[in-house]
């Protein structure tokens, strides 16, 4: 090698050109590949509703299947109601936890599930007819050890007996806090009951240190003591008043949610005048 | 390595002067994606890719390359290599990359990959240097290949997802290995495999550095 190659012009040229080639081939893979890398993501997602629902096995048609099988909503998670504001295909109930028109900021104890903001208005998947539903799929998330936990739960639609649950990305231990997605924990969760009794708003269903006992109780998964609570309370919050308690509820007293039309009309009342009339 | 022409540079790291078997690297992948052949195959793939091309434009530019900061260099390119190869398996094969999970940026790592880079591709020819990485690839590849078979076979019954063995638990005969989809046992394998190639090339045995002693019997040592 000549001498002239340890000069620190050429140190310097030779270093910002490979930089500067490098990044150029990096990113070009990541920006071509992209849309085929999001569309197996959502393939992924769907597969992830369809399994929790009982409904996948290798082999389906996943497109097909989500398609027939599924209808998405979008509840506003204050009232219980649905909303026709957003459209449920495209609506992304991430994007609305960061946005403040439709999402809130949420800090100390209610914030169990370590989420710091959450969304008003959430995407849900029905099974079986939409007015009648037989599983009503909710997505839930919440910090488990080593970060954020995204998954799915379905519950009957008596909005109280748990179907299944399932994790589509987290980054728990592997052999530890990942036996989340081990379909002999999973499989546990069927048939476990959310709520002690019938006027209860706060859910019971906890994951237990050790062997879980009763209806409202799983086994803790051994050795994961901190991914355990983290699944207790991402549990905890999304089925309680925060979360989707008040759209379960809806299905506990038997009345069907309705579909709430012209949000925008709840700001009108500020203009009339009170003392008209009277 | 003696003999450079295009065939001995491609074939030799296959048998006489494996990467795995012969030059202990890259055993820590080799442990962590071996539980399924198909799983082995795609990491091999994506192995050979990367150790050839880095060797490739590793060559292309080694005589402009700063000595200070070669191994920098080789890491970039290696980098970069390793990212393409990430972005294209999440593109392309999502379940598999799913699978492999972090063991596609930690070829990164991979010895066998910076080892060739330094010791062969800043020496040699661009196109000699292409051929040595898909050899050791290779190299590489078949001695993943083989832990995979094992410990698939011997561990879940099957070959490539097809049931060979018929566990227990799906009503057949065959009562799994759990110890088989554990690190360890590659480590066996792998052992095993050394041991059978050593014996078919006598040469690949190293002199002992020492002697071992006779073992103290009891009454000296009183």
């Amino acid at each position: 090698m000549a001498q002239s190659n340890n000069s620190i012009k050429k140190i310097l040229i030779v270093a910002f050109a490979l930089c500067i080639v490098c990044s150029v081939i990096v990113s070009t893979a990541a920006v071509a590949l992209r849309p085929l890398q999001q569309l197996n993501q959502e393939l992924d997602r769907k597969t992830n509703i369809l399994s929790v629902a009982n409904l996948y096995e290798p082999g389906t048609d996943v497109e097909a299947a989500f398609s027939s099988e599924v209808t998405p909503r979008v509840v506003d998670m204050r009232t219980g109601e649905y909303t026709d504001r957003f459209d449920p295909a495209t609506f992304d109930h991430f994007q609305a936890a960061r946005d403040p028109a439709t999402g809130r900021t949420l800090s100390g104890e209610r914030d169990i599930a370590g989420l710091s903001r959450v969304e008003n208005f959430s995407t849900i998947y029905l099974v079986g007819d939409p007015n009648d539903p037989q599983q009503i799929i909710l997505p839930v998330r919440g910090q488990g050890l080593w970060g954020l936990m995204r998954g799915y739960m379905s519950v009957e639609g008596d909005g109280n007996t748990i179907i299944g649950i399932t994790y589509y990305e987290h980054s728990e231990t592997p052999g530890l806090g990942a036996e989340v997605n081990n379909p002999r924990w999973q499989a546990q969760w069927e048939g476990k009951e959310i709520f002690s009794d019938e006027d209860s708003v706060m859910p019971a269903i906890r994951v237990a240190r050790g062997a879980g006992e009763g209806e409202h109780e799983v086994d803790g998964l051994s050795g994961a003591t901190l991914t355990s609570k983290g699944v207790t309370n991402m549990v905890q919050f999304w089925l309680s008043p925060e979360g989707f308690g008040e759209y379960l509820a809806r299905f506990r007293a038997d009345i069907s949610p309705e579909e709430v039309q012209d949000v925008e009309t709840d700001l009108e009342p500020e203009f009339e005048p009170e003392t008209e009339g009277a | 390595m003696a003999d450079l022409t295009p065939k001995g540079v491609l074939v030799s790291p296959i048998f006489q002067n494996n990467p795995i078997a012969l030059q202990i690297l890259g055993i820590c992948s080799a442990l962590a994606v071996t539980t399924s052949m198909s799983v082995s195959l795609v990491m091999a793939l994506a192995v050979i890719f990367v150790t050839a091309f880095a060797n490739l434009f590793v060559s292309l530019i080694r005589s402009h390359i700063p000595s200070s900061i070669r191994i920098i260099v080789q890491m970039t390119i290696i980098a970069s290599l390793v990212i393409v190869v990430d972005q294209v398996l999440k593109a392309y094969a999502y379940e598999m990359s799913k699978q492999l999970s972090v063991f596609v940026g930690l070829i990164i790592t991979n010895c066998i990959v910076m080892g060739r880079a330094e010791g062969f591709a800043m020496s040699n020819t661009p196109g000699m240097s292409f051929l040595d990485g898909i050899g050791n690839g290779i190299g590489y590849g078949l001695i993943l290949m083989i832990v995979g078979f094992f410990r698939e076979l011997l561990g879940s019954g099957s070959v490539f997802g097809f049931t060979i063995l018929a566990p227990i638990q799906d009503g057949g005969w065959y009562v799994p290995n759990g110890l088989m989809l554990l690190p360890p046992s590659a480590f066996f394998i792998i052992g095993l495999t050394i041991w059978v190639l050593r014996s078919f090339n006598p040469e690949q045995v190293e002199n002992s550095e020492f002697e071992m002693k006779e073992n103290t019997k009891p009454k000296e040592a009183v």
